[in-house]
């Protein structure tokens, strides 16, 4: 069969932002989270919870733009809850995270079948949510030949990503509250001497974060059209998130570039296959990789992205200093 | 200090509010106690309906709304249902259990202990824990899914031919790429030839499709799990995108590649359950699996017999339903089809329940429509041949290409082939 070579290109193109937006929210949420000290595992439970409550909201209000709000929200809560635990009640961060993942999934699961027993709504029956998720060509950029469709005609919700990305660049580096929330991750002694408000840069910044994550999840509900299984729509992308925090050095702006290096990865199991018929010269080994390295590159790309960066630690690395440590200030 | 207990307060209140919600819900008595005693139940010849009581243990949760674990569930409680039994107390479950031999024995453990007459396991890897358990309780009747072990009293193992269903199938998305003209049909699957559930199925659907169009070949895509969402979508819209497919077929538990097919205004044949809801535009048929078909009979049969004698009364040790039986069967088909799918499909379903011919013999079918509709069935010896790939395992090439599995006019492959070892894919079927 004759392969249209640039036609699987561009899918593939297409296909890598496609699948892997979520991993952009969940990390620019995670990245927020951190910089203010704290290290919230829960991301994959917290884009579960995002997800379910934006899709059921979002279809009954049929409204794209109430599905992002609740979503957001829902993240937010859930944030709000960490910070609760964290920040005031001085838990310990990694537990509470992960609790929060379990927690996350399992309401997931209870809401969803909670709803669907009762009546699922099929998100076909909603135009505004069907048409509002539609793909938007770029102008212009859209024309682009073999790049155009793959990278710049997406629906809005991919825009919104990486205009939030870019955005919460900014806001760190180039504002105030930026450069004061920064302070708070590196040293919140120092911070609360100054005068800044820590526990309430603390609480904002989870929940703003934690928000971000939950849009995320949103995108990956609508992203699988809404259909509620056995298995959840989140997939691990959270846990994957996690981990590009790092490869991204806390940097917002990093982070697409990091999210599209994995997505290409993760990806490739996809359409290696059609990559490998349609330049038989140059990628026909890509047919003879196993799934199962397919299935396990993503997490071997993490673990050697851990193991790099932890190597060259350099001085402007991005880790806020006192990360995942709880400041109590009678302990000053 | 105010303040902190203020925080306390509301973290609880959260907590406990999200707590309550968890509540409630689930009905069924969970065998949850542990009980690690000698089977209570006494095996009594002829169980009154009241005291008859039937366990089970799932892989997933038993609340879930879709999928494997779901229909084996439905299959239960409507075969119950229909004997007359009462779901909430004569049905025990223990869900969640993993395909570990310990995991599943202590399962067995404590469904012997809530004095369960009948266990059902649903999943492959229950097997072995279950061969033993039947020896450790001989007053307990075992039935077990998908397997291949069993004794001769009260161990079997039930499966049915949904290859069957499958080639049927295969009818109504080759007459759909007649009629579209698009040769190219895909078809996303869990697994290859690793096993002959996934592998019998593939082949099945592709003999369907070209007992109707010689020209189409079906373009595999193995996704290397039971169940993947987001690569079951992905892995659809490649198979349209990049290899033009018309029709998109499935052996995963989403509807996925359904959804994909109909956004991208293409085909589709859907699995386990009518998915016509989830793709209206996009759903020819699904082949489907009417459990309670065989656990009315095998509950039906336990309930009248010694445990002993469950084997023989089942009429072997293996019980392998199809579509004579109604064990298996395809979805109705929907207005998507092409003219006259559903003339051609009674035909040869005639064909395979009347047990005059079978999908994997070296009979190949080909059909006349006259223009009033009639069909027939036109029947051709012709070899069954394996595809153009070398089947390797371990290195070694287990099934060369192009092997003639079954001579031209020779009867099929045996039951036992299509259930456990097939590991080839027939001309037709291209892996991508």
């Amino acid at each position: 069969m004759e392969m249209d070579k640039m036609g699987v290109v561009t899918t593939f193109l297409h296909n890598i932002v496609v699948y892997n937006i979520p991993l952009l929210y969940g990390t620019t949420g995670e990245i927020i989270v951190e910089k203010s000290g704290s290290l919230n595992l829960g991301v994959e439970g917290i884009m579960a919870v995002g997800a379910i409550f934006g899709y059921i909201v979002g279809c009954y209000a049929n409204s794209l733009g109430v599905g992002i709000l609740t979503s957001f929200v829902a993240g937010a809560l859930c944030g709000l809850l960490f910070a609760m635990l964290t920040v005031s009640l001085q838990a310990n961060q990694n537990i509470t995270g992960l609790t929060l993942t379990t927690f996350g999934l399992g309401v997931y699961f209870f809401v969803g079948n909670g709803v669907k027993a009762v009546n699922w709504p099929a998100m076909a029956d909603y135009a505004n949510i069907k048409n509002g998720f539609a793909d938007i060509a770029l102008p212009g950029l859209s024309q682009i030949p073999l790049l155009g469709r793959g990278l710049f005609s997406h629906n809005i919700l991919v825009y919104l990503g990486v205009v939030i990305a870019l955005g919460m660049w900014w806001y760190l580096n180039r504002t105030q509250t930026g450069l004061r929330l920064r302070a708070v991750g590196e040293n919140p002694a120092a911070a609360d001497s100054v005068g800044i408000n820590v526990k309430r840069y603390q609480y904002l910044h989870i929940c703003l974060g934690c928000g971000i994550m939950g849009i995320g999840g949103y995108y990956m509900a609508l992203n699988m059209s809404g259909s509620f299984n056995s298995s959840c729509w989140i997939n691990g992308y959270g846990w994957i998130a996690v981990a590009l925090v790092i490869f991204a050095n806390w940097n917002p702006a990093l982070a697409i570039v990091g999210t599209f290096v994995f997505g290409f990865f993760n990806t490739l199991r996809v359409s290696g296959s059609s990559l490998a018929l349609a330049f038989p010269e140059g990628l026909g080994w890509l047919s003879s990789v196993p799934t199962q390295l397919y299935q396990a590159l993503p997490f071997l790309i993490t673990a050697v992205v851990l193991v790099i960066s932890s190597i060259r630690k350099k001085k402007d690395g991005g880790q806020p200093a006192s990360l995942g440590l709880n400041y109590f200030r009678e302990e000053r | 200090m105010k303040r902190k207990l203020l925080t306390f307060v509301m973290a609880m209140a959260m907590v406990l509010g999200l707590a309550s919600c968890g509540g409630g819900g689930t009905t069924s008595t969970d065998g949850s106690q542990s009980t690690t005693g000698s089977a209570s139940s006494t095996g009594t010849s002829t169980a009154q309906n009241t005291d008859f009581k039937v366990g089970a243990i799932y892989i997933n949760k038993k609340s879930d709304t879709a999928g494997y674990t779901y229909a084996h569930h439905t299959g239960i409680t409507t075969a119950m249902e229909a004997l007359g039994l009462d779901t909430n107390t004569q049905l025990v479950i223990v869900d969640e259990v993993a395909e570990d031999d310990n995991a599943v024995g202590a399962a067995v453990d404590t469904l012997v202990g809530e004095g369960c007459n009948i266990i059902f396991g649903i999943s492959f890897g229950y097997i072995n824990a279950m061969d033993q358990k039947a020896q450790e309780y001989p007053d307990v009747i075992f039935s077990h899914a998908t397997g291949y072990k069993s004794n001769e009293t009260n161990f079997n193992n039930y499966f049915g031919r949904i290859y069957q269903a499958r080639y049927l199938a295969g009818i109504a998305a080759g007459m759909k790429s007649l009629e579209t003209g698009n040769n190219n049909i895909g078809y996303v699957t869990a697994y290859g030839t690793e096993y002959a559930e996934t592998c019998s199925g593939i082949n099945g659907f592709t003999l369907g499709v070209q007992s109707v169009n010689p020209d189409a070949t079906v373009y595999v895509k193995e996704l290397g799990a039971w169940a993947d969402e987001v690569n079951e979508s992905a892995f659809a819209k490649e198979l349209i995108d990049s290899f033009g497919c018309g029709v998109i077929a499935q052996h995963c538990d989403s509807a996925q590649p359904q959804i994909a097919a109909a956004d991208a205004g293409v085909f589709g044949c859907g699995y386990n359950s009518d998915m016509t809801a989830d793709a209206p535009t996009a759903h020819l048929t699904a082949p489907i699996w009417n459990w309670n078909v065989y656990y009315q009979k095998a509950i039906e049969t336990a309930m009248n017999c010694t445990p002993d004698q469950f084997v023989t009364e089942m009429g072997g040790g293996a019980y392998y339903g199809g579509l004579a039986e109604g064990f298996v069967d395809i979805s109705p088909l929907t207005e998507n089809c092409a003219p006259n799918t559903q003339a051609v499909i009674d035909a040869v379903r005639e064909l395979i329940v009347s047990g005059e011919w079978d999908v994997f013999s070296g009979v190949k079918l080909s059909y006349d429509i006259a223009e009033d509709g009639t069909v027939t069935i036109n029947k051709t010896d012709a070899p069954l041949v394996t595809s153009e790939r070398d089947e390797v395992k371990d290195d070694v090439v287990v099934v060369p290409a192009n092997t003639e599995i079954v001579p031209a006019g020779g009867a099929s492959v045996e039951d036992g082939v299509i259930t456990g070892t097939m590991n080839y894919f027939v001309d037709g079927v291209k892996v991508v």
